[in-house]
C-alpha cells in the first residue's frame, strides 16, 4: 500500500512524501513504515504502541478509527493510507484580554 | 525566520476572519518551505470550522477536508506549509489551546485578531521542535508581497 506522509513527518521518512510498504492490514503497513523509518515511530505511536490521539489515519477515504476492524482492517497494494495530524485550537476561554 | 505571502492572500485570510465573526475562521496555507528563508505561501484554502459547539473560541478542521486539501496541494506541486485562524475579540497571540493542539512542526500558524468584526492584527508563529516534548512557537515576521514580488511591508503587530 502507499502511505502518504504529511509535511512535518517527511524529515523522518527520508524526505519522502509517500512510501510504498508491504502489509496485509493497516496496522501491518504502519508497522512496516516504522520499521523502515524508525525515527517515525515516536511520532506515530505512544510508548504503549497505540496511535497518538492527534494522528489521524485514513484508508483511502475512511477514518480507520471508525472502520469495524479499525487498524486490523485488511489493505492491499492498491490501497492508499494517509497520515494526517489534527488541526485545531482557538483563543483563550478567559475573556479578559480586552 | 519569516513567512512570505501575497497581498491578495494576506487580505483574503483577514477578510475570512471578518466574514465568520463572531466565530473563528480557519484555513490552510499551501506553498513551499525555502531553506534558510522560511515558508512561502502560494495559495490559501478556506476550511470549515467543525467546532459548531463553541465556534467563537475554538476551531477544528475535519481530517477529511485536510486530506482533500493535501491532495489539492500535491496536484499543484505545493506542500501544506501552515494554517490560519482568527481570534474574535482576542489578541493575535497563540493561546494554550493553540499550542496544545499544534502538531505540524515546521509549519506556520497565522492568527488574526478580529475586534468587533474588523480584522486588526495578523501575526505568525512557527512551530519548531522535533516532537511533542520539545515543541515551541516562535514569532516570525509576515512579509506581504505584491504579485510582482515587490515588497510591500513587514508585518509584526503587538498582540
Amino acid at each position: 500500500m502507499k502511505i502518504h506522509i504529511p509535511t512535518p513527518l517527511r524529515g523522518y521518512a527520508g524526505g519522502k512524501d509517500n512510501v510504498d510498504v508491504a502489509g496485509a492490514t493497516v496496522a501491518g503497513g504502519l508497522e512496516q513504515l516504522a520499521t523502515v523509518y524508525p525515527e517515525l515511530r515516536n511520532h506515530l505511536f505512544t510508548a504503549e504502541g497505540k496511535l497518538r490521539s492527534f494522528v489521524n489515519v485514513y484508508l483511502n477515504d475512511d477514518d480507520v478509527r471508525y472502520l469495524p476492524s479499525k487498524e486490523e482492517t485488511a489493505a492491499s497494494d492498491a490501497d492508499e493510507l494517509t497520515i494526517i495530524p489534527s488541526i485545531a485550537g482557538g483563543c483563550c476561554c478567559l475573556c479578559n484580554c480586552f | 525566520m519569516s513567512i512570505r505571502i501575497s497581498e491578495e492572500d494576506f487580505s483574503a485570510l483577514r477578510a475570512h476572519g471578518e466574514e465568520t465573526y463572531p466565530h473563528e475562521c480557519c484555513g490552510v496555507l499551501l506553498g513551499k518551505h525555502e531553506p534558510g528563508v522560511g515558508n512561502r505561501v502560494s495559495l490559501i484554502v478556506r476550511a470549515g470550522n467543525t467546532r459548531t459547539d463553541s465556534a467563537h473560541n475554538r476551531y477544528n478542521i475535519a481530517p477529511q477536508e485536510l486530506i482533500r486539501i493535501q491532495r489539492q496541494a500535491r496536484g499543484l506541486g505545493f506542500d501544506i506549509v501552515g494554517f490560519y485562524h482568527s481570534h474574535p475579540d482576542h489578541p493575535a497571540q497563540w493561546s494554550q489551546t493553540d499550542f496544545a493542539e499544534a502538531h505540524w512542526m515546521g509549519c506556520s500558524y497565522i492568527i488574526t485578531s478580529v475586534e468587533k468584526g474588523k480584522a486588526v492584527l495578523t501575526n505568525s508563529f512557527l512551530l519548531t521542535g522535533t516532537g511533542e516534548e520539545d515543541k515551541a512557537f516562535e514569532d516570525e515576521d509576515v512579509v506581504v508581497e505584491a504579485r510582482e514580488e515587490e515588497l510591500l511591508s513587514t508585518e509584526r503587530g503587538e498582540a
